[in-house]
């Protein structure tokens, strides 16, 4: 056992049908440190999470609590041995006071001294500098206070362990200022802290240690000191730093002259999401990115293009025609298709059939008078099936019973009928098969060829360099740099995401 | 294919049941008289015309309570009350001033086109409620459900207007010389507006999508908010219709009685339909089935001399059983069985 460890994990496995979530992970924390755990998505942090606070049960491997070996079979177990977690959404109950969120289902006592709890509320609350009130409603509070008061109540309980979920990822600038302030007092009392979140300039301000997950194994643990920033990224995205076998060919990806009027423009874009103004343009048969950690808000960006969130700012053109785009609608009547990045969430139709997913889009642009009849409408589901391959019983199987990979190549064919002038594809590649994954970089690299502009991001930057002539290249919700040409290596890119320290 | 031919066939069995329970039981349930009437129309009376008339009005709702259904996963409890209100509408117009016309101060179809419009308005204000508030289905319409006979005894300043006029009973009773109640006209009338309309229109479609993912439909250019409220409108003219037969089987109203509780029997039909209250897909045809079986199920119930004050408990017994057999963990665990069976006897097979 290491010095003042609080919690040692080792070589914990869990597997979910399909998928090996953590494969021979181990984690320390010790007294009073704050320590990053870090990756991408499907890295397996929140697996590890989850096992931690008794949420998934383990299946191998030893969780060691202060020296003693534990079992944690519940969320409540984890409680009990001192394990507390505050999500980036608030669990709390908004309507109560603040004391009674602080006190709610700890006691067993049937009576409840209100009087002694609200005073022994405001102890805390005052130990900790938190500025709320024990007799306050909570959802008066401030998002960043509600957040510091469940913290509050898991010092509380005595934690030992403080699980803090992306906990900044609502807050502002102050805020968050405000919440690191906590988390210092937290280890200047001995609290071991574990810190998830995507904000790199967060984990370099706050935290002592790093933990790098990634595809579910453990990449390493770092002194913080130890590893600047490039490194971070280059541990997080698998890359070596010095891996210069890129399969980067210029000529085998089409440019377009660059005085030809662009298909696609956007000046100033903004939407809602809190993504700062950004500027795009893209041309006839090209294939450009976005790329950036998870977070950085390449998604953002391409939803405010096809008027997916609300737009707030900026002006965009199409074939150097302003229009105006302020729901999905507008953008597919100007020959623009999205393909979502939460296919569960916003891409399929899960009940309907894939003949229906697949002429969905297509549908709504020819109008609610104007249904296809059967016959076309089968006529167009076989040809797509065919095309890309989706393997499925019939077209009239509901796609929610298809693999993820068929699914998201329904949706593909689902754009694809529309016959955009210019495609947005936002991880068409999540969490499907090498083979598959293949097959849609090719289709993207042909599509454009035969003229299409096409948006692709993806998680896998080899995949984007493989199709992309240009890069833009996103963090902490800002466009930070622009890639072509030459700069189109991993190195360049790394370092352009890191920023700061890029030099190194 | 299949899987609509399994959610069909869920009515189907509970119509098949109730026959022949009604078969074992008493077949004079299935006796058909052809007789005439007091002022000497031809009329055929029997158990299975009384299910065929009642269940009409039944009929009619449960396509618009099926739309609402799917597109928004609540349901409309106001339909009684709005029922109130549009036949309320209806016996204004034709009476004018007088509440004892000695004849009709306006055609039937104005009065009737009236209270389509008064009852598709009353059918968009929950709409606007359930899409543009997003206030859950049944606390907005709960609004409407409370107030609605008030508002129905208000519109006619509540006196109770009798129609003289033969030709307004009609529609709720018997055209000369035809010997099957008109409701069940009207009924199969809406029935095949309804087919047109999902066959010509992307309703279906629509309302299905949105029911099941309305954050993908909104990206595939829907616009979710204005499928809900359409929905509303459209069962507000279901009611409408359901309305006039009402009001023309009495000649008159009485507020607080009239279509009483009709609106949970139409989400009761919605549900033996197989489809999912909680929206996404249906079909309409399994409803419809539904609300005829209803019917069958309260007539039967009177004909074995049941109070009418005891329906609601018998009902309640169907509705458990429903409820319970179509639930998910019912199901698996069905399933479950059903496979055990099947290797059972292949292994059996093999021995």
């Amino acid at each position: 056992m290491k010095d003042n460890a609080v919690l040692e994990m080792r070589d914990i496995h869990k597997s979910f049908p399909g998928v090996r979530a953590l494969q021979g992970v181990d984690f320390t924390l010790r007294e009073g440190e704050i320590h990053a755990l870090m990756g991408e998505n499907g890295a397996g942090k929140s697996t590890l999470i989850k096992v931690l606070t008794g949420v998934y049960a383990k299946d191998e491997g030893k969780i060691i609590l202060a020296g003693n070996e534990v079992m944690i079979k519940s969320p409540q177990d984890a409680q009990r041995a001192g394990i507390s977690t505050v999500y980036q959404e608030i669990t709390l109950c908004p309507n109560l006071s603040v004391a009674e969120n602080m006190y709610i289902g700890r006691t067993e006592a049937v009576l409840q001294n209100w009087g002694e709890m609200n005073t022994k509320a405001d102890e805390i609350l005052k130990s900790l500098d938190i500025p709320a009130k024990a007799t306050q409603q909570l959802a008066s509070c401030s998002i960043a206070v509600q957040q510091m008061v469940a913290i509050a109540r898991a010092v509380d309980m005595e934690c030992k362990v403080l699980i803090l979920d992306e906990p900044t990822s609502s807050l502002d600038e102050q805020e968050v200022q405000k919440l690191f302030k906590l988390m210092r007092d937290l280890k200047a009392r001995g609290v071991g802290i574990i810190f998830v979140t995507h904000f790199l300039d967060q984990v370099y301000e706050v935290c002592d240690r790093i933990t790098v997950l990634r595809d579910g194994k453990l990449v390493g643990e770092y002194e913080i000191k130890d590893l600047p920033r490039v490194q971070l990224v280059s541990k997080m995205l698998g890359k070596e730093l010095d891996d210069l076998s890129d399969i980067h060919t210029g000529d085998t990806k089409s440019c377009a002259e660059d005085d030809s009027v662009p298909v696609f423009e956007a000046n100033d874009l903004s939407s809602v999401e809190g993504i700062k103004p950004f500027d795009f343009t893209i041309r006839k048969g090209e294939v450009n990115g976005f790329t950036g950690l998870l977070g950085s808000g390449r998604s953002e960006c391409v939803r405010a293009i096809f008027g997916a969130d609300k737009v707030v700012s900026g002006t965009v053109k199409k074939d150097g025609k302003v229009i105006k785009i302020q729901k999905p609608i507008d953008a597919m009547k100007a020959g623009i298709g999205y393909l979502p990045e939460d296919r569960k969430i916003d891409g399929i139709v899960g009940d309907l059939s894939v003949k229906d997913n697949i002429i969905l889009a297509l549908q709504v642009m020819k109008g609610f008078f104007k249904p296809f009849t059967k016959a076309e409408a089968y006529k167009f589901a076989d040809e797509y099936i065919k095309l890309l391959g989706i393997k499925t019983a019939s077209a009239d199987t509901p796609i929610k019973s298809l693999s993820g990979g068929n699914q998201q190549k329904c949706i593909l064919a689902r754009w694809l009928l529309t016959h955009p002038d210019y495609l947005i594809l936002d991880e068409p590649t999540r969490g499907i098969d090498v083979g598959t994954k293949v097959d849609i970089q090719k289709l993207v690299l042909k599509l454009a060829e035969e003229g299409m502009s096409i948006t692709f991001i993806s998680s896998e930057t080899d995949e984007m360099l493989r199709t992309c002539s240009r890069l833009i290249v996103m963090r902490d919700r800002k466009v930070v740099g622009e890639l072509k040409g030459e700069d189109l290596t991993q190195n360049k890119i790394m370092s352009t995401i890191a920023g700061g320290e890029a030099e190194q | 294919m299949k899987k609509i031919n399994t959610q069909i066939f869920i009515p189907i069995a509970a119509l098949l049941i109730l026959l022949l329970f009604n078969l074992i039981a008493d077949p004079s349930f299935f006796k058909v008289t052809l007789g005439y009437n007091s002022v000497g129309n031809p009329v055929l009376s029997g158990y299975l015309m009384t299910v065929l008339d009642c269940g009409s009005e039944l009929a009619i709702l449960a396509i618009g309570m099926t739309l609402v259904t799917a597109a928004t996963g609540g349901q409309d409890i106001s339909v009684g009350a709005a029922i109130a209100i549009a036949g309320s509408v209806i016996l204004r117009v034709l009476c004018g001033h007088d509440s004892r016309p000695t004849e009709l101060q306006a055609p039937i179809i104005v009065a009737f086109l009236v209270a389509c419009v008064v009852a598709m308005l009353f059918g968009a204000f929950n709409g606007v409620l359930v899409s543009i508030f997003k206030i859950q289905p049944m606390v907005a319409t709960l609004i409407l459900y409370t107030a609605g006979r008030s508002i129905a005894a208000w519109i006619n300043n509540n006196e109770l207007p009798i129609i003289s006029d033969p030709k307004f009973g009609y529609f709720g009773g018997l055209i000369p010389g035809i010997a099957i109640p008109t409701p069940f006209f009207i009924a199969m009338g809406c029935v095949i507006v309804a087919a047109l309309v999902l066959k010509f229109t992307n309703l279906g479609l629509y309302t299905q999508a949105v029911g099941i993912n309305e954050s993908s439909s909104r990206l595939n250019g829907l616009n979710p908010t204005f499928i809900k409220f359409l929905t509303f409108v459209i069962l507000g003219l279901c009611v409408a219709v359901t309305a006039l037969i009402k009001v023309s089987r009495l000649s008159s109203i009485n507020y607080s009685v009239i279509a009483k509780d009709i609106e949970m029997d139409a989400i009761l039909a919605v549900a033996l339909g197989g489809n999912s209250l909680s929206g996404g897909k249906f079909n309409m045809w399994s409803s419809i089935i539904g609300a005829y079986v209803i019917q069958l199920l309260t007539t039967t119930l009177y004909k074995f001399n049941v109070q009418s004050d005891a329906l609601p408990a018998y009902k309640a017994v169907v509705v458990i059983l429903l409820v319970v057999f179509s639930a998910p963990t019912v199901r698996d665990k069905m399933e479950e069985i059903s496979k055990k069976i099947k290797t059972r006897k292949v292994t059996k097979g093999v021995v």
